[in-house]
Order: C-alpha cells, then structure tokens, then sequence
C-alpha cells in the first residue's frame, strides 16, 4: 500500500497529473450544474409571466 | 412503429420522459465516477514508461471519445431535424453543442498537460492535435450561428448543415495519426479483444469512459428540457408546467 | 419524388462532395501534413536542405554520447533501414532514452548531422506495468532496438 504523500506526489507529476483532474471536476461540475440551474430559473419566470399576464388580463 | 416515434418525439412527451430518466442517469453516471476515479488512480499500476503521468489518460481518453461522439449525436439529430423536419432533432442538435465544445476542451487542455512532461512541449501542430482543435472550432461555430440567428427554425437549419459539413473532420480526427506522421501515438484501442493496454489499466479506462457516457446523457437530457421549454414557451402544456405544483 | 426524400438527396450529396473535396485537398497537402521526415526521407534526398524540418525516428541503443561540461548531446536516429546522427544542445523531455521513438526539429548540416533546436519524445500506444514490461523482455524502454548493419 502507498502512503498518502507518495499517491499525492504522483511520482513528481502531481502538477499535470492534478491540474488535469482538476480541470475536468470545473467542467464536469459546471455542466452539470449549469443547466440544471438554467432550467430551474426558465421555469420560474415562464410561471410568473404567466400569472402577470393573468392579473393583468381580465 | 413510425407514428409511435411521432408521438414520443413530441416536445411534451419527449419532456416528460427525460424528466423521468435523468435522475437515474446522473446516480449511474455518480457509481462510475467513483469506481472510475478509483480504479485510476488507486488501482491501476503505474505505466513501465510514462510512470504515474500516464494518469491523465483516464480523462484525457474519455473527454477525446466524447467529443468525437457528441458529434455524431450532434450532427445525426440535426440531419433527422432538416430532413424528417422533426423538431426534437434540432432541439437536441442544439442541446449537445455546449457539452461536445466542454469535452473538446478537455481533451485538448489535458492533453497539453500530459505533452509537456512527456513529448516536452505543450503544444505541437501534427495532424491528430490540429483536427481535434478544428472540432472545437466546429462546435463553437455552430453555437455562435445558434446565437446570432434570432429565427429558431433558421438557425436549427444553418446549424444543421454546418454539423454535416464538418462530419468529414471526425474520420480525419481518428485516422490521422495513421495517415500521416504525427507526435501523437497510434490508437491503443482498435478492437477489444487484444487492446495495446494491461487489463488492469483498461478496466479502468472502460469505466471512466462510460462514466464519461452517462453523464454526457443525462446532461444531454437536462439541456433539452431548457431548449424544449424555450422552443415551447407559448403553448399551452408548458404554461401549465411552469404553473404547476412541483416549480414552486 | 418527395420533398423529403429530395432533402435526403440534398444532403447525401453534400456529404459525399465535402468528403470527395477533402481527401483532394489532403492529398494535395499530404506532404506538409507529416509531421516529421524519417531518416530514410532524409538519405534519399527528400527532405528540404535550406530550412528548417523535422526529423522522427528511434534513438539507436548506445549511440548517445553525453557531454562531460555542457548539455550537448550527440544520438543516431534510425527508422530501421536507414539512420542520421543528430546533435542537440538543451534539456532533453523525461521521455528521452535510448531505444525511444523521439522527433527532432532543426536542420540538416553540410556534413550530413542534422542539428537540433528541439527535441521531443514521441511514446507508443502500449500501456502496462513494469512487471509486464519486464515479462515480455522490455527492460527499459524499447531498449531492445540494436544498431543495424551499415
């Protein structure tokens, strides 16, 4: 078994090695979250357009 | 049979259904992850030339896999749009452009950081890394003809063209490195039965890569809800979903 | 015919012309799509002589003599039928051994030695641990390429 230093050294390639994981959890993460957040936001000013538009309307 | 694919290629129920899968996928897509990420960077031994550096393969591979088949998706659904005139396949062209440019993204970026430590340079112009960087051009052409073009019907068409135009660069993509002379390596994986890879390091490999997968999937999903109910926005079925019990 | 069947026609056409346009232009361009000349290239003649190209091959095991005071380097590439000595001055990549496949950019001398700018390594397609390595007789790198017959 490897000790944690030696898994975190990556044999002296823990910069490319990391940054590259690193990398792929930013954009991985944002995809996910992006559209999530995106259709959460479309929802609810489609809902409150439509019940303005409602009030307004007699 | 073609009337059945009418119905479920409707927007509402095309809507529903991908409500219903893209829970699943994503908690498939979280268990790969996790083994994914284990196996590679735990179980896996270090490679005999590269050492450890030859980690980043279990990004760098999947992202360069998926940016090819993001493509294909892109390009098919846009096609099935302009030819069969049905709406889901531009709605869906148009969902997977985002996500082909992030993978792209990632394969080149990761790449540059396994070139430098091993080729010893970040960037080289040979024909594998030239084509990979014309396929990320490709989709952020495709999304800025999306955006510049305020008709949804006539940018689904520009953009459809453009994604079966630039069909011809993936061939090139997967066979340049036998064409021609390049700094990239030949393709380890050709057929499955006698890869150029130790098992320990292709299991591995195989599980980020349908990791990688899933997730491509249930985010495909998720961005077609937001395009659909944008597409949809003055119909009736989506007034009520956006009045609905479960948004607020 | 149907308008639909006519749209599939439109667009099996402009698939088939892109692609037709394509392979002429690669091979129009073949040439300056390689990346690097092999050794052979270079002997037969191929390679340009006033400017600067790239030269890919295999490091011959125990061609590499190190300078003593400095980084200067001097290795005999060879693609197995025929081989150019290079010279180089600088930091090598992790990679560099003898026996790997390395491409080097610089150019060709008046004597015949090809003198690099810049050296990278090019690594295979092959993955495995060291055990394995070992096993199947590599014991380094590729270290298994001798010098050819001259």
């Amino acid at each position: 078994m490897k000790s944690l230093t030696e898994f975190f050294a990556m044999g002296g390639y823990a910069t490319y090695v990391w940054s590259s994981y690193a990398l792929a959890a930013v954009v991985l993460i944002w995809n996910v979250v992006q559209p999530l957040r995106r259709e959460r936001q479309l929802l609810r000013t489609m809902g409150s357009r439509v019940q303005g538009g409602r009030r307004v309307a007699p | 049979m073609f009337e059945r694919f009418h119905k479920f290629a409707s927007p509402p129920h095309f809507h529903a259904f991908a409500r219903m899968l893209s829970p699943w996928l994503f908690g498939v897509s979280a268990l790969l992850f996790a083994a994914g990420l284990f196996g590679g960077l735990v179980y896996a031994p270090a490679d005999y030339q590269q050492g450890e550096s030859f980690r980043i393969i279990y990004i760098h591979v999947p992202s360069a896999w998926l940016s090819m088949f993001v493509y294909m998706v892109m390009a098919s659904a846009g096609a099935v749009g302009l030819i069969w005139k049905v709406k889901m396949g531009d709605i869906v062209a148009r969902a997977c452009a985002p996500l082909g440019a992030s993978f792209t993204f990632l394969a080149l970026a990761t790449g540059s950081l396994w070139g430098k430590p091993m080729w010893g340079t970040w960037w080289v112009w040979d024909a594998r890394l030239t084509s990979e960087l014309i396929l990320l051009f490709l989709y952020l052409g495709y999304m800025a003809l999306q955006s510049a073009i305020e008709d949804r019907r006539a940018a689904a068409r520009a953009g459809a063209v453009l994604a079966i135009v630039g069909v011809v660069n993936i061939p090139i993509i997967h066979y340049s490195v036998e064409w021609w002379s390049t700094l990239h390596q030949g393709a380890t994986i050709t057929k499955l039965d006698r890869p150029s890879m130790d098992i320990s390091m292709l299991i591995p490999l195989l599980g980020m890569t349908l990791a990688f997968k899933t997730l491509f999937a249930a985010v495909l999903l998720v961005r077609t809800r937001c395009e659909i109910l944008e597409f949809e926005q003055h119909t009736n079925w989506v007034r009520e979903l956006a009045t609905g019990p479960e948004v607020r | 015919m149907t308008p639909r069947r006519k749209r599939m026609l439109i667009i099996g056409l402009l698939l088939a012309g892109m692609g037709v346009a394509t392979a002429l232009i690669l091979q129009a361009f073949n040439q300056n799509l390689m990346y690097f000349y092999s050794p052979s290239d270079v002997q037969a003649g191929k390679a340009p002589d006033a400017r600067d190209f790239r030269i890919g091959g295999l490091v011959v095991a125990g061609s590499v003599k190190r300078a003593t005071d400095k980084l200067a380097v001097e290795f005999t590439l060879s693609d197995l039928k025929q081989e150019v000595v290079v010279r180089y001055e600088g930091i090598l990549p992790d990679l560099f051994r003898e026996g790997q496949g390395i491409v080097a950019n610089g150019k060709l001398g008046p004597d015949g030695v090809f003198a690099a700018r810049e050296v990278l390594a090019k690594h295979d397609e092959n993955y495995m641990p060291p055990e394995v390595a070992e096993a199947l007789g590599h014991p380094g790198p590729d270290a298994t390429l001798t010098r050819s017959a001259p």
